[in-house]
């Protein structure tokens, strides 16, 4: 198909020397190459964030631990919750994203290349400024240097009477700058699906990834321009006088809370979605059959969508709503089970009679099955409001959401990685060390998170730097911090991987897994211009057709 | 092909250490707790008043019905993953089915059926719990968060006092609940004793409310669970369910001004001429500081600091002399006071019963 290449003069890229080839990187407006960047800019926080969430662990080894001074444990937990949600989640699946989209709608690149570039680069520099508080968070006033005031800023405390110095408004800077970001890439992954599908591709034959992210995107422009709007309205009553957040002046509190959780929630959505979309390219591939119920699959992710934005209020349960408000919230958090269950269902229709393979990225997948299962039903647990006024604001919210972000989010992450790794790179993973990987990190993973639920249910509140012993928290706890060791050792394993197969992989060709999409059809790793001719597709899965024109899709579809 | 049927006999093993562990867990947390003092647990599960009971009751409801929901999925997802594995590496391609319309209706419409009794039973407890009207009889205590300590106002009984709520048992059939007014003087707090209530949050300009009728007398510890500045941490909560006798004394205590006692005068003068008074307040005397906990009756209260020491005679003086030592973060400045003055403050502090 569009597996020749076109022959340009002046493309041998490795005989030029490294300066330029790095000034390439920068200047580049490839939609591969900007995806390579984005993906690597996350794993570098992932390290930064990893490093935190240890020292918090560390120092909750014990009760009345000295590892850490409660200022720095403080500013830790707001990094540590900062950086994995917007300098790593959001960029690392913006990154696949950027990649592939173009690749599997069969275009050259995304419809504003020179946007995808200053989307990147904003959210890049967004991070840098959230982290140059470190050195200029303390200010004149010599006050803390870096935010101390939690991953959701609740008002008064960011106000300038509770937080002095410039550490909040760097925390409100980096978001700020970070969320243009955010939002030129949506625009641009909408933009380019709507417009640049290759020709035969309906929006009923695109591949699930592509309908994920393009809701994924709408949900971008929607949750993050009111994250925006309050920081503005933050830094107009920090250095303006405003009083929309100052509860001494009249300002509400509550307020803040509204603007940052109807954010919040979509965001945890706008997270998931893609992790949705990387499950839901691996199992059909590993399993041998294509993906069951596809019309069901978009309109479930469409309904999350949808509904996602009505379940906002379900993080403040606690904050003294009227018992109708209570209810409303506690039933539309309930309503998102349902479409999220179809989706589990039909990963499950979709192995049924298949021939799983139990290659990495499969593993993977079906550890983010289990993982999500669990975390959906903690969610519903959770939802239930009255459960909520108990278990919300402990370690069983800590442990539940980190079932969604680890368990589901990351499982699916590794999954993707190891998948489109040959795709990226033009060269095969070590397969043994992709299962030191996988089974390290289970371990790791479980005994972090099944046990941290424990200390929420025994009545252990969250963003504490030390406890109090006597009340059956010290052996989850340390069961808790043991988990970290293997996580860590899991992580290592798949950077060495990574790093070692970049250098002695053996050649991947173009299909490694014979698989059904568009990418799988032109070069590994990619040239520039992606397909030679602009392929034309005839069902959901182009190569199946290719490869079976006995029995080809398009006559079923 | 050997890899596959090694890496199926993994994954049942770690699904089959799954399920136990769940179980093991689940059963951990129902019975932990039964070896400990009785006035340190925080169990969710171990209520003794109204609304932390029927909370209980429909957590049990909840965690029934995810747990079988869990149990069928779980099984099923680990029955399709080993039954469907590969087993030759050739062969020609399965059948390739595209979905079925029936089964995707089945399972709409099932959890769909799931999600309204639970919507229901929840929402039957949110209405008992938050729309319960006062009885008469019950007592009503506003409590004002303060980085990083509570202060309690008792309106009614014109009492005033910190960091240990006194309430009066409440019996089944007579029952003098206790209503409490949340309103916070700075950050956002969370009110939280797990065995009597749900948590409710303090919040600057806004009043909340809960309430609480304790079925047993006993010392029930909670803390802020709702991240309010840097000491978040040690800015706990105990509550004392007395007897309706005890209570009664507790009130009559309570309502008098503080004895003042010759034997400490040196200490006093020196209390009244420091700093102390603007920030504290004792009946009775030229101290009327609203900032920190009125120390009236502090000798009647076992902990200082908001629970982060016992009130003992050594931690009083180290107290005073850096609160930072106790719980680094506290308001309270260090009084930088000599040893011969330290000391005879806090034989002042001592005689305040």
């Amino acid at each position: 198909m569009a597996s020749e290449t076109i022959a340009i003069s002046g493309a041998d890229y490795d005989a030029r020397p490294i300066g330029e080839r790095l000034h390439d990187w920068v200047v580049t407006v490839d939609h591969k190459k900007l995806g390579i960047l984005y993906i690597l800019y996350a794993l570098f926080f992932l390290v930064i964030g990893g490093i935190e969430a240890t020292i918090m662990r560390i120092q909750l080894i014990v009760p009345h631990n000295h590892f850490v001074s409660p200022e720095v444990f403080n500013r830790m937990f707001t990094m540590h919750g900062t950086t994995m949600i917007f300098f790593v989640a959001m960029p690392i699946l913006f990154g696949f994203g950027t990649y592939l989209i173009p690749l599997m709608i069969g275009t050259r690149d995304m419809a504003f290349p020179r946007l995808n570039a200053l989307s990147f680069w904003l959210t890049a520099f967004g991070g840098l400024l959230l982290y140059y508080s470190f050195i200029g968070g303390s200010g004149l006033y010599g006050a803390g240097n870096a935010p101390d005031v939690g991953w959701f800023a609740y008002a008064p405390l960011t106000s300038r009477a509770f937080s002095p110095g410039h550490s909040t408004d760097f925390w409100t800077l980096g978001l700020l700058v970070s969320g243009f970001g955010s939002i030129g890439t949506a625009v641009n992954f909408i933009a380019t699906i709507l417009c640049m599908r290759c020709p035969g591709m309906t929006l009923g034959k695109m591949p699930l990834l592509a309908w994920m992210n393009l809701v994924m995107a709408g949900m971008v422009i929607l949750a993050v321009s009111p994250l925006t709007a309050a920081q503005i309205m933050l830094s107009t009553d920090r250095f303006l006088g405003g009083h929309f957040f100052d509860a001494q002046a009249g300002g509400s509190a509550v307020l803040w809370m509204h603007f940052f959780w109807i954010f919040g929630h979509p965001e945890v959505y706008v997270l998931i979605i893609p992790a949705f979309a990387f499950v839901s390219e691996i199992v059909p591939v590993f399993s041998r059959k294509p993906i069951f119920g596809y019309p069901v699959m978009v309109a479930a992710t469409v309904c999350i969508g949808f509904v996602s934005f009505s379940v906002w209020a379900h993080h403040m349960f606690t904050v003294g709503m009227s018992s109708y408000s209570n209810s409303f919230f506690t039933i539309t958090t309930m309503v998102v089970g349902v479409p999220t269950g179809i989706k589990i269902f039909n990963w499950i229709g979709t192995m049924w009679g298949g021939k799983i393979q139990f290659k990495a990225p499969m593993m993977f997948c079906i550890g983010f099955l289990f993982q999500f299962l669990i975390a959906g039903l903690t969610g519903i647990m959770l939802a239930a409001s009255p459960f909520d006024w108990q278990l919300g604001n402990s370690y069983f919210v800590v442990a539940h959401f980190h079932y969604v972000i680890v368990g589901g989010i990351l499982f699916a992450l590794f999954g993707a990685f190891y998948y489109w790794f040959p795709k990226m790179s033009g060269r095969m993973y070590s397969e043994t060390l992709a299962r030191w990987h996988f089974w390290l990190f289970l371990i790791g993973f479980h005994l972090t998170f099944d046990f941290m639920h424990i200390p929420g249910i025994l009545g252990m509140p969250r963003r504490i730097y030390t406890y109090e012993s006597g009340r059956g928290w010290e052996i989850w706890n340390l069961i808790v911090t043991i988990g970290v060791v293997f996580q860590i050792a899991g992580v290592a394993v798949f950077v060495f991987n990574l790093l070692r197969s970049l250098v002695k992989g053996v050649a991947a060709g173009n299909d490694p897994w014979d698989a059904w999409t568009l990418e799988w059809s032109t070069n590994s790793p990619p040239p520039e211009y992606n397909f030679a001719q602009i392929p034309v597709v005839m069902s959901r899965r182009p190569l199946w057709d290719l490869k079976h024109p006995e029995d080809p899709d398009w006559k079923y579809e | 092909m050997r890899c596959n049927e090694q890496t199926r006999g993994m994954l049942s093993k770690a699904a089959g250490t799954a399920v136990l562990l769940a179980g093991v867990l689940l059963a951990a947390t129902l019975c932990f707790g039964t070896s400990e003092k009785p006035s340190q647990i925080t169990s969710i599960f171990r209520p003794d008043s109204t609304p932390a009971d029927s909370i209980f009751h429909l957590s049990m409801l909840v965690l029934a019905i995810t747990g079988l929901i869990f149990l069928i999925v779980f099984s099923l997802i680990a029955y399709t993953v080993t039954k469907f594995r590969r087993r030759s590496d050739d062969g020609p391609e399965p059948p390739q089915v595209y979905g079925s319309n029936q089964i995707e209706l089945a399972w709409t419409v099932i959890p769909v059926l799931i999600v309204l009794v639970l919507f229901m039973a929840t929402a039957r407890v949110i209405h008992a719990i938050q729309d319960a009207r006062m009885p008469k009889g019950a007592i009503e205590v506003t409590v004002i968060g303060h980085q990083f300590w509570w202060e309690f106002q008792y309106p009614a009984l014109g009492i005033v006092t910190a960091n240990e709520l006194h309430v009066p048992v409440s019996d089944p059939l007579h029952p003098t609940p206790t209503f409490l007014k949340l309103l916070s003087a700075d950050t956002d707090h969370s009110f939280w004793v797990p065995r009597l209530a749900g948590k409710t949050d303090l919040i600057p300009n806004r009043v909340n409310e809960m309430w609480l009728d304790p079925h047993e007398v006993g010392v029930y510890v909670g803390q802020c669970a709702q991240f309010c500045g840097m000491q978040h941490a040690k800015m706990l909560l105990r509550v004392y369910v007395d007897s309706p006798a005890q209570f009664a004394q507790w009130v009559q205590e309570e309502k008098k001004p503080a004895e003042l006692n010759d034997t400490a005068d040196e200490g006093r003068r020196i209390f009244e001429t420091t700093a102390c008074i603007n920030c504290h307040t004792v009946s009775g005397t030229v101290a009327d500081g609203r900032f920190g906990p009125d120390l009236t009756h502090l000798m009647s209260r076992d902990t200082i600091a908001a629970g982060a020491a016992l009130n003992t005679s050594e931690n009083l003086k180290a107290w005073i002399q850096d609160p930072e030592a106790i719980k680094p973060g506290s308001l309270m400045p260090a009084m930088k006071l000599n040893d011969h003055d330290s000391g005879a403050l806090t034989a002042y502090l001592e005689t305040l019963r």
